[in-house]
């Protein structure tokens, strides 16, 4: 038979545990970002990985179909012309997770990626670049998924 | 093992365009099987590319990149002879590393 004391103590131990592992969240970018590639929309992407609010600019580019025909396969590049990026980033709005991949651009390489990326239904999807200075600039584009494969 | 990845690198000028094709499942975690149960999420988390021995690029990814995941990126002052290796790291802890020579 259990005491209320006894509980109280146990319940007060079990707290304080989830206490201590909230002081300490995910070990900043120590490597993969499960919190960022699990957020449900853009917005708490970019939270997660710590990006201020996106601003559209005209020198931040998308390339990818206007149609694409197979939403399991989706050819989708990112690029930039800006001096001092730090990451550039491919997000699909209404994926289940929107985050799709994550570059980090260095000095030896441009900052023009492509890949290809599952989309599960027509939306826009958004190349972010990331500066050194802390700006995040991204570009949008409207992808539409014909399912069914016959396209037209 | 996974299969091996098929990389080309081709000098332009003075820089190189590197494609790379790699072999992987990329379970996304949402698809569920014929009983019903949801396939567990498999897909590569960290790609890292080396030009010489020097980290030159890495990468995140999530599973919505496609299966068989095809990247492609360009290395500054790459020259034909320079050694490109890519590597990548899935949920699993499973990791490849192919190299491929600058044309």
């Amino acid at each position: 038979m259990q005491t209320r004391r006894e509980t109280l103590k146990q319940s007060a131990l079990v707290a304080g545990l989830l206490a201590s592992t909230g002081l300490f969240p995910q070990y900043a970018h120590a490597a993969f970002n499960k919190t960022a590639f699990e957020a449900k929309n853009v917005a708490d992407a970019l939270k997660a990985l710590g990006a201020g609010a996106p601003v559209e600019s005209k020198d931040v580019t998308i390339t990818g179909p206007d149609i694409a025909e197979n939403g399991a396969v989706v050819p989708l590049g990112v690029s930039t012309s800006l001096a001092g990026v730090k990451q550039m980033l491919i997000l699909v709005e209404k994926n289940p997770t929107s985050l799709v991949a994550v570059f980090n651009v260095t000095d030896s390489v441009d900052a023009n990626f492509a890949t290809r990326s599952k989309m599960g239904q027509s939306s826009d999807v958004y190349a972010v670049a990331v500066m050194a200075d802390g700006k995040t600039l991204f570009a949008k584009k409207e992808v539409k998924v014909t399912l069914g494969g016959c396209g037209g | 093992m996974a299969d091996p990845m098929r990389i080309r690198a081709q000098a332009a000028g003075d820089k190189a365009t590197v494609r790379v094709l790699m072999s992987h499942e990329m379970e996304s975690g949402q698809r569920k099987d014929a009983a019903g149960k949801v396939v567990p999420a498999w897909h590569i988390q960290e790609v890292e590319a080396k030009l010489n021995g020097k980290s030159v690029m890495t990468a995140e990814w999530g599973a919505a990149v496609s299966k068989n995941p095809f990247l492609q990126f360009n290395v500054k002052g790459a020259k034909a002879g320079d050694k490109i290796a890519v590597t990548w790291k899935d949920n699993k802890g499973d990791t490849r590393t192919d190299e491929a020579t600058v044309s």
